[in-house]
């Protein structure tokens, strides 16, 4: 393989990890408090379209578009229909003590139908014809650090090759590891996850932060769709399901790193290679195979290759279920409603 | 933090609002808060749909009526969909029944129907129709089984985490259709097209002059005798029992692990039986949209109609109606279809919560500041 060639394949490993980072760096927050969101595709449905109609609405019409101006309000947008999305999980789960996985899953059809939805028909509900576009936003998220990917060679290729939520969504990580495990409230926000009821007997607000917790994690999940939306297809929209299989790789990612958010930094790119495995599979053993399977086009392999991260994530998941380790364990009341009254 | 030996006096805040669980509740009083719940949220579908077209709510209602039953053509389309969606959901009752959190129907239909769609296209016009559809069918149920007993044998083993395990099997499903289409496609068009279209071999054949009949049929026929398997069985209620409690199966002599593969067998085969009736009976083709989304809000149907055939009926016919109607509205103004996808988060959402006022009671503070009773 040749080294460009090597190098594209880490950009886009790095592109896409960062996009189930954030939904994995949220969705352990989210778990820590004991709420098994299934949501997280909706919820990155939701940022993504936020994002996409905050940037659309302010560059429609507009004749010279800040791109500065258009990333803020596509990110506060974002942000707040994620939230939203989290809100309302919250409030049927904790609130409605509706059942957890069953409230995710609509949120996750509610948020792909929003999103498909909007991103389909604004630019026609808008009066406009054709394909959705907002070009100076996008351009502003994949705005690199002058200077530094072009003239450091193969480092600057690899590390400076990426806009600025690349960088964000590894710091935020960071952040949230820092906090579950150096602060009071993250160590309180684990004695909610693990066990509700002690929690709530030593003076921790419960409810309050479940609802704080998975609201946050939700906006970073939302981070997730903004980038996918803004860095990964530049600025346009593809009803294809994309964000969707991202969004539940990105819960599977959870599990991978056992609810730690750091290891989701390079879980998350380990993915990303896995994932676009099958562009570089060398042609030769895609000939050997197609020829054993009998079909005559060895791009047809790449079908099959396509399978790999999924496949990878099963054998993940049964190592670690076959390795049982107590630190590597999901938060106790995980997937449980808690009410006080019902000790 | 109060201290429930505190006896409650004057200066202690009582909170405004205080939920108390309800023992029980009569069963017409129960329906009635869904009922209320479904129009409630019906009114929302009717609100979101006036803001992004022209129509006031009573023609948003007149033109999804017309789209769900305007013609009799259309009236079994929508039959047709809620018998699928039923088949689906009653074949992910007794998993979820056992708690097994079995979220691989899409997978499950898929797989189902490329094995129906395999036979079809090799062995169409070479044995007799009637053998064949058989062999569909069984074929199907087969390999539906198959990919469900793969998630349920690590979970009855390892203990691996099923949730997630049958999602990631939906892809691994995904990309096999996607390889078998291009592998059947002689044009190059990433599609099988029509399957036997001139033959016919492999259809199911038309009941009573109506296409879709046989898939409403078996749907009906499917549902009553998953209601007797539930109810009625031994098998049933060892589902029930393992569902409720692990320790308590064990103690009355159940094996477990022996309940939780044979159950995903029977749940994973209805899954893979419903792709056969996409494939034979409704669609005559294989693609990555066979199972459509079907296979995750089977599972919300499956839980909110408490595996229930009748509330499980009544909720997917409520479903079949809005997704038909909101296809209608759909084509009338020129939009995507997944308008209805809204509609249907919204009036899950309502349904959910709806458990909720059957479940609790909402005492607001009394004005003497006493404990309300």
């Amino acid at each position: 393989m040749s080294m460009t060639s090597l190098l594209a394949w880490i950009n886009a490993a790095v592109t896409f990890g960062t996009i189930i980072m954030l939904g994995s760096v949220g969705e352990i927050l989210t778990e820590k408090s004991g709420n098994l969101n299934l949501g997280v595709p909706g919820i990155m449905y939701l940022g993504a379209i936020g994002a996409l109609a905050g940037a659309f609405f302010y560059e429609n019409g507009n004749p010279a578009p800040n791109a500065v101006v258009s990333l803020i309000i596509s990110l506060i947008c974002a942000l707040a229909a994620s939230g939203l999305g989290g809100l309302l999980y919250c409030f049927m789960t904790v609130t409605l003590r509706a059942n957890q996985n069953v409230t995710g899953l609509t949120l996750t059809i509610f948020g792909s139908g929003v999103a498909n939805f909007f991103g389909g028909s604004l630019v026609k509900l808008s009066g406009g014809v054709g394909q959705i576009s907002v070009a100076a936003a996008s351009s502003a998220y994949r705005a690199q650090i002058p200077g530094l990917a072009n003239s450091l060679g193969i480092f600057g290729t690899i590390f400076f090759n990426y806009g600025f939520l690349t960088y964000t969504s590894i710091l935020i990580a960071l952040a949230a590891g820092y906090f579950l495990k150096k602060t009071r409230a993250g160590l309180n926000l684990r004695a909610v996850g693990e066990n509700p009821a002690t929690a709530d007997a030593a003076g921790i607000n419960v409810i309050k932060y479940k609802y704080v917790a998975t609201t946050i994690g939700a906006m970073i999940e939302g981070l997730g769709g903004v980038y996918y939306v803004m860095d990964y297809i530049k600025g346009t929209w593809d009803t294809g399901g994309g964000i969707e299989a991202l969004g539940w790789l990105a819960v599977a990612l959870v599990i991978f790193t056992s609810w730690k958010p750091i290891s989701a930094i390079w879980g998350s790119f380990v993915f990303g290679i896995c994932y676009w495995v099958y562009l570089y599979i060398p042609g030769s053993i895609s000939i050997a195979l197609a020829k054993a399977l009998g079909t005559s086009n060895p791009s047809h392999m790449q079908n099959l290759y396509r399978m790999i991260p999924y496949l990878v994530t099963i054998v993940i998941l049964i190592l670690v279920s076959k390795r049982k380790r107590r630190e590597n364990q999901n938060p106790q009341s995980l997937g449980i409603s808690y009410f006080r009254e019902e000790r | 933090m109060r201290n429930k030996y505190e006896k409650p006096h004057d200066s202690v805040k009582e909170p405004l609002i205080h939920l108390v669980r309800r023992a029980d509740i009569p069963v017409a009083k129960a329906w009635l808060i869904r009922l209320v719940c479904v129009l409630a949220g019906l009114l929302v579908c009717a609100l979101f749909i006036m803001s992004i077209t022209s129509l006031n709510p009573i023609s948003v209602y007149a033109s999804m009526f017309s789209g769900a039953f305007g013609t009799s053509r259309r009236i079994w389309q929508t039959l047709k969909d809620m018998g699928m969606l039923l088949i689906i959901a009653i074949g992910l009752a007794p998993a979820f029944k056992l708690r097994f959190w079995n979220v691989g129907a899409e997978g499950q239909i898929l797989i189902g129907g490329l094995v129906s769609a395999a036979w079809m296209i090799h062995l169409g016009g070479k044995v007799p129709g009637f053998f064949l559809i058989i062999l569909m069918a069984v074929s199907a149920a087969l390999a539906g089984a198959v990919w469900g007993l793969i998630p349920a044998y690590f979970k009855a083993k390892y203990k691996t985490n099923e949730t997630l395990f049958t999602l990631m099997m939906n892809y691994v499903a995904l990309q096999l259709v996607e390889f078998c289409v291009d592998l059947w496609d002689k044009k190059q068009s990433h599609s099988v097209g029509i399957i036997n279209g001139d033959t016919k071999a492999g259809w199911l054949s038309p009941l009573f002059g109506q296409q879709f009949a046989p898939v409403v049929l078996i749907a009906a026929i499917l549902t009553a005798a998953m209601y007797f398997y539930m109810k009625h069985s031994k098998h049933g209620f060892e589902i029930s029992v393992a569902g409720e409690s692990e320790n308590t199966a064990r103690y009355a002599g159940i094996s477990v692990s022996k309940v939780i593969l044979r159950t995903m067998a029977i749940s994973a085969g209805i899954c893979g039986i419903a792709g056969f009736l996409e494939v034979a009976g409704v669609s005559h083709t294989i693609s990555s949209l066979t199972a459509g989304g079907r296979g995750f809000t089977a599972i919300i149907v499956a839980w909110l109609g408490k595996f229930n055939p009748l509330a499980m009926s009544l909720i997917t016919a409520i479903l079949a109606f809005l997704s038909r109607g909101a296809n209608q509205i759909a084509s009338d103004f020129n939009f995507n279809t997944y308008a209805s996808e809204i509609l249907t988060g919204i009036i899950l959402f309502f349904i959910l919560a709806s458990e909720f006022f059957i479940n609790y009671q909402i005492r607001f503070r009394s004005k003497k500041g006493k404990e309300a009773a």
